[in-house]
């Protein structure tokens, strides 16, 4: 057994690593270094929590058992999963981060002596609303977190799912959590607990079933938030200051990538949670011409010409799969000396990053993968523009036509280029139902059908 | 007077958020994803918490109500930890730059 000193040293120097560990994904070059000093900062927290509590009798032998399992799967998760999965992959260990912090919670209320809070029935008050605040938090993510993995994985519809007086059901059980954690302080009562933790439950699903498949990217950065705080909420009922510290760089780590997501759709973070889509505030404007298809042949010509292609992919690369036919088109394109580089919308996808990552796996080389702002200037002197299963982030209504419910939203100004090619299934008006005006852009041609279908027929033709 | 032990953490509790505030917003967009595979890793180590719990069972009672919690915990927190840190691993393997290559 350690001393309580020098354990809080060892958790300060796991606090630093995890710190690195952020710290290294400034750069793709730093940052493999910075998951292993987050792997060294683990190990070393693991350690010196079985020396500090010191008790090596059979249990020891049953926590490592159960440690290497749960490591097992969570092995075998991580070869296996392929990157497109991703989204749900997220959500899914949200949900665990979440659940666990409500079994410590649990453990900790039936037997608070072993972590020295107090005895059953007679828990230290801070204690408790620590301990309520992370069961609740916990509860929370993980029924929330549940939700998107279904909607991720398709399980689940997108759509976002409302009814009447919603809003208010949700805050009636909102003040329900804090009245109860108020009883739970007075009584002790084992009832009020079981059911602070069962209404949190249900908070966590009906907060996530109104927001829609394209709002995922806040929805996620969101519930990353939230395990943060559970895990803070946590380390405050232990007295961990590692716990707290980790806890909170997660919690504001996931806040500020909900406020880039909210942000990149200008949407305020509470109309996202709320739900549904943002408010429209009169007729759209009517989209006048038609949309122009064109067949393989005709792209292929245009592309064999063309000196500057940027390309712009969406969610639609990602479910039909169309990366791997995208880098191909890429690397035959770039071997003929054109220049040619990605525009990423910080929402494309449903995850931060999704797009990015579908990308790197593709061995597509990260320095002419792009963000917004660093190539929407150069649209007007690029030759081909193409739209690769996006939509709303190329969708020019949203500077035009202020009663666009994407109104002011930042958006890929794909129309500046000379010609713009949109890869597409068919004439629909995709996930959100609003119309788009570059699809009836004079310089706009439509290249219709499954896109890892269209781009193999294009390859086909690219000398 | 003694300062309270909870104002202490309160105090490295908010000084984390600044350090996470700082931190997060040097991160590239393009690593957007593994920043969320890697804070969910971390995050995980409220495993320590769940250690406590497991280790607090008698030799003669390995598994009561409270330490068995505390294993099923140990089980969630691990397939987190293990399979985020492989899974950040993992990508981060894919973003290199091609070398020798045009």
């Amino acid at each position: 057994m350690i001393s309580a000193n020098l354990s809080a040293v060892f958790y300060l120097i796991s606090g630093i690593l995890f710190i690195l560990a952020l710290r290294g994904l400034s750069s793709p070059d730093t940052s493999r270094q910075g998951n292993y000093f987050g792997i060294a900062g683990m190990i070393i927290a693991i350690v010196v929590s079985f020396l500090s509590v010191g008790n090596f009798s059979t249990s020891l032998i049953y926590v490592i058992i159960f440690l290497m399992i749960g490591g097992a799967i969570g092995a075998f998760i991580a070869f296996k999963i392929p990157m497109t999965a991703m989204p749900e992959l997220v959500a899914g260990f949200h949900s665990l981060v979440g659940l666990a912090a409500v079994f410590v919670a649990i453990a900790a209320y039936l037997n608070p002596e072993a972590f020295n809070l107090g005895n059953i029935g007679d828990i230290k008050l801070a204690s408790l609303i620590e301990m309520s605040i992370g069961a609740a938090v916990g509860a929370i993510t993980f029924s929330g977190s549940i939700i998107a993995f279904l909607k991720l994985r398709g399980i689940m519809s997108g759509f976002p799912v409302t009814f009447s007086g919603q809003h208010f059901l949700n805050l009636i059980l909102g003040i329900a959590i804090f009245v109860l954690i108020f009883y739970l302080c007075k009584t002790q009562s084992d009832n009020i607990f079981w059911t602070l933790i069962a209404i949190s439950f249900l908070v966590g699903v009906l907060l996530i079933i109104p927001i829609g498949g394209a709002d995922m990217p806040v929805v996620i950065s969101m519930l990353n938030s939230y395990s943060g705080w559970a895990a803070a909420a946590t380390g405050f009922m232990l007295g961990n200051d590692l716990l707290i510290v980790t806890g909170a760089l997660v919690g504001s780590s996931g806040a500020i990538l909900s406020y880039i997501m909210c942000k990149a759709m200008n949407r305020n973070f509470v109309s996202v949670i709320l739900g549904g889509f943002g408010g429209s505030q009169g007729p759209q404007m009517k989209v006048e011409g038609e949309q122009i298809a064109i067949e393989a042949d005709g792209v292929a010509t245009i592309l064999n010409e063309a000196d500057s292609v940027v390309i712009i992919p969406g969610y639609g690369m990602a479910v039909a799969q169309a990366q791997q036919s995208v880098s191909e088109l890429v690397r035959k394109l770039r071997a003929q000396g054109k220049n040619v580089r990605f525009a990423i919308h910080p929402v494309a996808g449903r995850l931060p990053g999704h797009m990015n990552v579908l990308l790197a796996e593709a061995r597509v080389p990260y320095d002419i993968v792009m963000e917004m702002d660093e190539i929407n200037d150069d649209f007007p002197e690029t030759d081909v523009a193409i739209v690769i299963g996006s939509n709303d982030i190329v969708n020019p209504a949203a500077q035009d036509d202020p009663n666009s419910p994407i109104a002011g939203m930042p958006v890929l100004e794909c129309w500046k280029a000379k010609h713009v090619f949109v890869s597409k299934r068919g004439q629909g008006t995709g996930y959100s139902g609003i119309e788009n005006p570059l699809f009836f852009k004079e310089n706009t041609r439509m290249f219709y059908g499954d896109a890892k279908e269209s781009l193999n027929k294009l390859l086909a033709l690219i000398n | 007077m003694e300062i309270d032990p909870f104002i202490f953490r309160l105090s490295i509790f908010i000084l984390s958020i600044f350090i996470g505030y700082y931190v997060v917003w040097s991160v590239t967009p393009s690593l957007h994803t593994p920043l969320m595979s890697v804070t969910n890793a971390i995050s995980s180590v409220i495993i320590v918490g769940a250690i406590i719990a497991a280790l607090a069972g008698s030799s003669e009672n390995v598994f009561s109500i409270s330490s068995t919690f505390g294993f099923i915990a140990i089980i969630l927190a691990a397939v987190n930890i293990f399979g985020g840190f492989l899974v950040t691993q993992r990508m981060l393997q894919m973003y290199k730059k091609k070398k020798g290559k045009k």
